[in-house]
């Protein structure tokens, strides 16, 4: 993963709330088995509606529970791979904000109103290291993890960082009473 | 010190939730949990194994890892993925068992006597058992929840992280406990509890905490209605739902083929919340209160009683939603007509769904205007339904009786409706173009999408002859 710490520029606006996955990668694009390639298919049906206008703009404000229903990473795929690095939201869906932390696409929590300013501003700073965005006219501090917010700004890789405490893994193993069921034995 | 649930406590140690005990009994390390249970398809997992292979490395656990092959399949009775007229579809299957060939993760892919929905066969397998850990590249894991087990969804990143080392690095979600007041009233469902639940909680309702379960509506629920509940737990913004175990549970796990024997029963019966564990969210619901119920709008929140009528749009969204839907406020919800009736879905394919569909329409016709289908969760539901005649009682009605997958719920296999159809679904989700580009789901039980189909519009199942 690369790592991010600022990601500065144009805010493209999606003004609507409850946005889900199904919108933003509909369910014809999961076919492929290949993670990239999905920008082109960034909410396909919505793109067709008359007055759509979402520039890929390294930065993407939206409204409440972006990201919302399937679990689906092509969907964080997809708006990385449309060009957008932050996105900016009153509140996303649990299962789509932590998929955004393990690519490198940055999810923002602003209050609402702060949100609407950013929208307005139409240019915006996002400063992780910081953790403040910044916009004319104004600025908001946000929260993060602080071990997401590490992975982040290092860029690592999460394998490779749970792979140091293996033998903390193994030893749980060894440890354990309970038999786990063995899937292995029902072929 | 080893990890069990109801290991050594200090007397007066603060009472714990469910929640509490089977997430404390898996913390390998702060914030890094074991996996007991991982759950694997064919759409969420090729890019996982990918960077494994080009990483090097292994599945760490393969005995506790078991794939089938649901999203893509078709169900007209293919029995192997070179049967797959969809290229793609095809190549997604042969990828999923060319890698779990590879890396020794046990599959049951298309043809097998045990494929189906992967959160149907999970627990008819007898591999979702009570205080586990369990996960899958699917939001809908939470079903495994109505077993006191600790399920939830993840993306492909994680999948990978846990095929490489069957742990997880997560922060503990807040807990919500969801507590019903009185018994469900006659022809109200475990659907209609938590579609009722969630449009009152909202769907965003539920983020960033696990839900569990309570009350006696909850421990009147068979093992199949208890799955309802939680499997939609993910559509009211809930990241799990859980119900603890009881003689209901255990009875319906013991003798399955993956189930211990005997079943370790003193362990799995202390799988319960204690007396003054605190949650930092408690809503309270009268199950008394509830109807039948069907979704209008384009979340599975946009909700209502079968007696109401299309509600006024209170902001841009839900007026979009109407627009979508080609309601108008006002409509009685039983003028609604239906073109298609599809029965299934990891909510509600299970042989108690199917027996209480078939009760509806045993003997009756569907609608000449309607295309109904009925898709059995499970290669295992489907002849357990065929021995009971069940599909002769849905064929003679008029409906098309299917093969075992997701089918209609998301439409990836040949079962999409049209632009502009209205559907009366047993699914979970009525995003717009979920079932189809341009169709219309209403979310309803498997009762209510019955008679739906007979009479070709929603009735109220409770005073329908």
């Amino acid at each position: 993963m690369k790592a991010i710490h600022t990601v500065r520029g144009p805010v493209s606006v999606l003004n609507r709330n409850d946005v889900d996955t199904d919108q933003i990668i509909p369910k014809q694009f999961l076919k492929r088995v290949e993670r990239t390639g999905f920008g082109e298919f960034l909410f396909y049906d919505w793109a067709k509606e008359p007055g759509w206008d979402l520039p890929p703009n390294p930065i993407l404000a939206t409204g409440r529970n972006f990201g919302s229903g399937s679990s689906r990473e092509h969907a964080p795929w997809a708006l990385e791979d449309y060009g957008f690095e932050a996105v900016i939201a009153p509140s996303f869906a649990d299962i789509f904000y932590s998929n955004c932390t393990k690519i490198g696409l940055l999810p923002v929590v602003l209050a609402e109103d702060e949100v609407r300013a950013v929208m307005a501003a139409g240019e915006a700073t996002v400063d992780l290291e910081a953790q403040r965005v910044s916009w004319e006219g104004g600025e908001a501090s946000f929260e993060i993890d602080p071990e997401t917010r590490r992975r982040l700004l290092e860029g690592l890789d999460d394998i490779g960082v749970t792979l140091q405490q293996v033998e903390a893994i193994d030893a749980y193993e060894a440890d354990r009473e309970r038999s786990g069921p063995v899937t292995t034995s029902l072929a | 010190m080893p990890k069990t649930l109801n290991g050594e406590r200090p007397a007066g140690a603060s009472p714990r939730s469910l929640f509490d005990k089977i997430w404390e009994a898996h913390e390998v390390a702060e914030s890094l949990l074991y996996i007991d249970l991982h759950l694997v398809h064919e759409v969420t997992s090729p890019q996982a194994f990918e960077s494994l292979r080009l990483a090097g490395r292994p599945v760490r656990r393969p005995d506790r890892t078991l794939a089938t092959a649901d999203h893509n399949v078709p169900t007209d009775g293919s029995t192997a993925a070179a049967q797959i007229r969809d290229q793609l579809s095809r190549v997604q299957v042969e990828t999923l068992e060319r890698n779990c060939r590879e890396f020794g993760v046990p599959a049951h892919s298309i043809g097998s006597a045990h494929q189906g929905i992967v959160h149907v066969i999970g627990p008819e397998l007898g591999v979702t058992q009570p205080g586990m850990t369990i996960v899958c590249g699917d939001s809908h894991t939470s079903t495994h929840g109505a077993f006191g087990a600790l399920g939830f969804g993840i993306g492909t990143s994680e999948v990978e992280h846990v095929l490489a080392t069957q742990t997880l690095q997560q922060r503990k979600p807040k807990a919500m406990r969801v507590r019903y007041e009185g018994e469900l009233g006659y022809g109200v469902t475990a659907k209609d509890l938590i579609l009722g639940t969630i449009g009152r909680i909202g769907v965003a309702g539920g983020v960033g905490h696990v839900i569990e379960y309570a009350g006696p509506a909850i421990e009147g629920l068979s093992m199949e209605g208890r799955m309802t509940v939680c499997n939609m737990t993910i559509e009211g913004g809930g990241r799990a739902g859980m119900i603890a175990p009881d003689d209901t549970t255990f009875e319906w796990v013991a003798g399955r083929d993956a189930a211990p024997d005997p079943l370790p029963l003193d362990d799995w019966r202390a799988l319960r919340t204690d007396d003054g564990a605190t949650f930092d969210t408690e809503v309270v619901i009268d199950a008394g209160e509830l109807s039948p119920q069907v979704t209008w709008g384009t979340t599975p929140g946009m909700v209502t009683d079968v007696t109401a009528a299309v509600p006024e749009p209170r902001d841009e969204g839900e007026q979009r939603a109407l627009a979508y839907m080609a309601l108008v406020a006002g409509t009685p919800i039983q003028d609604i007509q239906v073109d298609r009736v599809f029965i299934g879905s990891c909510t509600n394919s299970r042989i108690g769904d199917l027996r209480e569909a078939a009760e509806v329409v045993r003997g009756r016709r569907v609608a000449s205007s309607v295309d109904a289908m009925v898709v059995p969760g499970s290669q295992q539901v489907k002849a357990q339904a065929e021995a009971e005649g069940l599909d002769e009682v849905f064929r003679a009605a008029g409906f098309d009786w299917r093969s075992a997958g997701c089918s209609m719920c998301l439409g990836m296999n040949p079962d999409i409706a049209a632009p502009g159809e209205r559907v009366a679904s047993t699914s979970n989700r009525n995003f717009e173009g979920r079932q189809g580009r341009g169709a219309r789901s209403h979310l309803v039980s498997p009762k209510m999408a019955a008679a739906a189909a007979v009479e070709g519009r929603f009735v109220d199942i409770r005073g329908w002859e």
